[in-house]
């Protein structure tokens, strides 16, 4: 249960509603706020946001465009109005060593018109249109809202196109309304197993894996493949940062999956494990301990000395090279604390131990999807009295800054600008982030990032603007003497 | 190359936008109704809409964005969002207390049937509505239009529920804003002002979305249109709507219900908008020019008049919304440059007649073209056909201005990548001023960047 004891009037906190009464929390939102060291902790989640929440959570179709548009080779169109397209054009810097198909924007930009009468006929113009233009090693096709309510079959617009053109056309039913964020990784899991599987190869190819869950933002995947490729281990699909479409049609040949961002890529894991018989283990990239622990299970898994000791080598050999570094880091950032507010509830986990690393306490976390499970293991690692919440919004996240006088917030694009407004640090461990955070180099930035905003001297002068109070000396003929 | 793919040859397309000039008509709401005092805009479909207008309107403006939203599911998409909206009614002044929700639709709720006008009845009628508050709405089927479409849109809703006619003048001029930056508005403000006009203008995000930094986040900053600014329209002397696209409907709905009468100017950008922009305020607020604008505008002329051997006969490559497009272009012609190639996905007939007018003359060689597949992949192909000197829009330009190696000056929304756009004006004379240090500064970086080193200049 929450700490009802804290409830504060939000006429407290904003001059400007001086109305009793009010809670800074949502009706009916109390049990997905808990604190750390609770003895009754048991948190609700994976709940739909209250209609009427400045909820910080998108829809179906953002969950299933963020995992899949990283293909690089694959032709991605948006069968929708324009809107859904236009705001979801080349937004997550998923870089690709090769083809940069996936970050143009194709849409039927649905009209009025085919609201009535169907768009089936312009979403048929529209792929073979670009097919026969880009060849595109396969194609996905994302329903909106409103195909799913006018009832347009893509299924069988694509199986056409597919028969036609000879390349695969994969339906993704990614109606927004049709569940969570969550949801829309579920659907793009589901497009993508329809893909695995369907090359000649069926053979396993010895000490290999494939990485789920990575989307080689600033070019992250490109570090954890080079520490794989290091240690023996052959990567067979990238699913799918820097993915290409006929990896992941093998993907099948792999022995093992090692999955991050559980909350996207379980599913997937989960259901070839079942049709092909390939474990998977979870993993996170941030911070020495988790980064570490990921080569270790891997090389454990596979039972052989050779890859362990390489392992054990690479690990030595990185921490040799970053550990001085972090100390100077950890000596300055000592007793700032944090907040943290991201999609998914594992890579919250390891933010709290590699903020612990330099030597930066959370005292607010927070998640958009995480699950039961999740939020307990957050409590077991986190501090005593440190908030936990599922599914925040602005008031909520502002209030509890305030309240345990965090001086770094860490979260994404719509958090950014109310950290500054509160004139307290932040990064984004989001879709704009500039620099990798993943691995042993990502440990490194992030420390950087973290000093470079929780030091920065502007905010010195959030509280010394010049006095607004009158002069003491009234008298203009007074003050010239 | 990122657009390896555009050749020069322009293929047909019935059915499909390559990288859309334009983007669907709720986020355009949205802000106009950030523009309104103490309101919290209200998206009435999946989350999704709501999130991504936020996270663009953030990135844009680097402000705190607020809205919420009905959060649709499987079931209100089968049911209608009516009781969705009726619970999102209730919480919203429970839990975050505006003066005024503003709701829009989207294209579920459009689909689907949901009656917003009913809905909200039923609201006021079961008490839900507080005393003293306020709950209007527009429709914005994202399938109609585009984002400028959505914010006259919730202009319009802005004077149907609020403008009142009571018989006795306010002797105000109402300026009705186009969609431009919360600094153009103060900008506008500014030189009303000057010349002593007694105007109200509506909607006005200045103080919103470009608040200061004093370490408190304010939910509601101080700032906007108030209600009792929006009631007093109806009794105003004369409308001024300026950009057509945006502000037309709205006007017409103040004429047909207080019998204001109105006019529409373009966004003053440039020196011949400004110069009608201003000469109609002088004339409808019955006020006049003073010396100090006289001086700005000459201050404007006089840049020209020093820099214009570095504009005369450039090619420019334009995109984004009609409202600014049109004076753009006059400008640019005015600047003695090219303005060859324009397209915007905002739909409108009138768009094609005046840019005849501007460019029939000056510009034969032109090519322009809005709505439906006039969008960047289109302007690219003219561009690989004939290259370009400079090339102005949003963001979304980048890629085609460095594939080509054209200068890029960035202007309309979104910007996502650079700032200052939300603090600097470029409505005005002051506002050209600016346009033209931007332009030039482009043009005049590119001559330095490509001179040979016995030809670089040190004076310029």
């Amino acid at each position: 249960m929450g700490d009802f004891s804290k409830k504060v009037a939000i006429s407290a906190i904003y001059p400007v509603m001086e109305k009793e009464n009010k809670n800074i929390y949502l009706l009916g939102r109390e049990k997905q706020i808990a604190t750390a060291g609770d003895a009754n902790f048991d948190m609700e989640c994976s709940k739909a946001s209250e209609a009427g929440s400045v909820s910080q959570r998108a829809c179906v179709f953002c969950g299933s465009r963020v995992v899949l548009y990283p293909i690089a080779d694959a032709l991605h169109v948006v069968h929708g109005p324009i809107g859904c397209a236009s705001y979801t054009w080349d937004i997550r810097g998923a870089l690709s060593s090769g083809p940069q198909l996936h970050r143009l924007s194709f849409s039927t930009d649905l009209r009025e018109e085919q609201v009535i009468f169907g768009g089936e006929k312009k979403l048929y113009a529209a792929l073979t249109t670009l097919i026969d233009k880009h060849k595109p090693a396969a194609a996905f096709v994302y329903s909106t809202c409103i195909v799913g309510v006018i009832g347009d079959d893509i299924e069988a617009v694509c199986k056409k196109v597919s028969a036609e053109k000879g390349i695969t056309v994969l339906p993704v039913h990614a109606e927004g309304f049709n569940g969570t964020k969550k949801d829309g990784y579920r659907v793009a899991c589901e497009a993508l197993s329809k893909l695995i599987g369907t090359s000649e190869q069926r053979n396993k190819v010895p000490f290999s894996i494939n990485i789920l869950g990575d989307f080689n933002l600033a070019g992250e995947l490109w570090m954890l493949a080079e520490y794989y490729r290091k240690i023996g281990i052959n990567i067979i699909a990238q699913v799918t940062g820097d993915g290409r479409v006929e990896d992941i049609r093998r993907a099948n040949t792999a022995c093992l999956n090692v999955v991050q961002c559980s909350g996207s890529m379980t599913w997937l894991a989960k259901d070839m494990k079942e049709k092909y018989g390939i474990p998977y283990i979870r993993v996170s990239y941030f911070g020495i301990e988790d980064m570490s622990n990921a080569l270790y299970e891997v090389a454990r898994f596979f039972d052989d000395e050779s890859k362990m000791d390489a392992a054990k080598l690479l690990v030595a050999t990185e921490l040799k090279k970053l550990l001085p570094a972090l100390k100077e880091y950890k000596e300055k950032l000592t007793g700032q604390k944090a907040a943290i507010y991201v999609g998914g509830a594992f890579k919250a986990i390891s933010l709290v131990k590699a903020l612990r690393l330099i030597g930066v306490q959370t005292v607010v976390i927070g998640s958009q999807t995480g699950n039961k499970d999740d939020y307990n293991l957050i409590k077991d690692i986190c501090d005593e009295g440190t908030i936990i919440v599922d599914d925040s919004n602005p008031i909520e996240l502002q209030h509890f800054i305030r309240e345990k006088n965090a001086t770094i917030f860490i979260g994404g694009v719509k958090e950014r600008p109310i950290a500054h407004k509160l004139g307290i640090g932040f990064c984004d461990h989001n879709h704009e982030r500039k620099e990798a955070l993943a691995g042993y180099e990502g440990m490194l930035n992030f420390a950087k990032e973290i000093y470079a905003t929780a030091m920065s001297p502007v905010w010195q002068f959030v509280r010394k603007s010049p006095s607004q109070e009158e002069p003491r000396i009234k008298n203009q003929e007074q003050r010239l003497k | 190359m990122l657009l390896r793919h555009t050749t020069d040859k322009v293929i047909d397309r019935q059915a499909l936008t390559i990288n859309p000039a334009k983007t669907c008509q709720p986020i355009g709401a949205m802000y106009a109704a950030l523009g309104i005092q103490g309101c919290l805009p209200h998206s009435h479909g999946s989350q999704g809409c709501c999130s991504y207008h936020r996270s663009t309107l953030t990135r844009h403006y680097k402000e705190p964005v607020m809205a919420s939203t009905s959060s649709f599911t499987e079931g209100s998409s089968v049911f209608g969002g009516q009781s969705n909206l009726l619970q999102a009614i209730e919480t919203i002044f429970s839990t975050y207390d505006p003066e005024i929700i503003a709701v829009h639709s989207t294209c579920l709720s459009e689909t689907i049937g949901d009656d917003l006008n009913q809905i909200l009845t039923k609201a006021r009628e079961e008490g839900k509505v507080p005393k003293g508050k306020h709950v209007i709405h527009c429709n914005t089927p994202s399938y109609v239009g585009s984002h400028v479409t959505g914010y006259a849109n919730m202009l319009l809703g802005m004077t149907s529920y609020f403008a009142q006619h009571t018989g006795i003048s306010n002797y105000q001029v109402n300026l009705i804003s186009g969609w431009i930056e919360p600094c153009d508005m103060r900008e506008i403000k500014r030189i009303a002002k000057k010349m002593q006009a007694n105007t109200m203008m509506f909607p006005d995000t200045s103080g919103i979305l470009d608040g200061p930094l004093n370490g408190k986040y304010t939910f509601y900053p101080k700032g906007g249109t108030t209600i009792e600014e929006l009631i007093s329209a109806g009794d105003a002397k004369f409308s001024l709507g300026i950009g057509q696209w945006a502000t037309e409907e709205a006007a017409k709905k103040l004429e047909y219900k207080c019998k204001v009468k109105y006019d529409i100017c373009d966004v003053p950008i440039g020196l011949q908008a400004t110069d009608r922009f201003i000469t109609a305020l002088s004339r409808y607020a019955n006020v006049k020019v003073p010396q100090s604008l006289t001086n700005e505008r000459g201050r404007l002329l006089d840049m020209i008049a020093d820099m214009h051997s570095y504009l005369y006969g450039k090619r420019v490559a334009l995109y984004g919304d009609p409202d600014w497009l049109i004076p753009m272009t006059e400008f640019l012609v005015m600047l003695d440059m090219k303005p060859v190639y324009i397209v915007s996905g905002t739909p409108g007939k009138l768009f094609e007649s005046r840019m005849k007018e501007i460019l029939g003359e000056k510009v034969p060689e032109a090519k322009f073209k809005n709505g439906e597949t006039a969008d960047m992949f289109l302007l690219h192909q003219w561009i690989k056909q004939e290259k370009v000197d400079l090339l102005i829009g949003n963001t979304y330009g980048k890629y085609i201005a460095r594939d080509e190696d054209i200068p890029f000056v960035r202007y309309g929304f979104p910007i996502l990548d650079r700032v200052g756009h939300s603090y600097f004006p470029t409505v005005g004379y002051h506002g050209g001023m600016r346009i033209l240090e931007k332009i030039l500064g482009a043009l005049m970086d590119r001559i330095d960047r490509d001179a040979p080193e016995e030809k670089l200049e040190l004076v310029m």
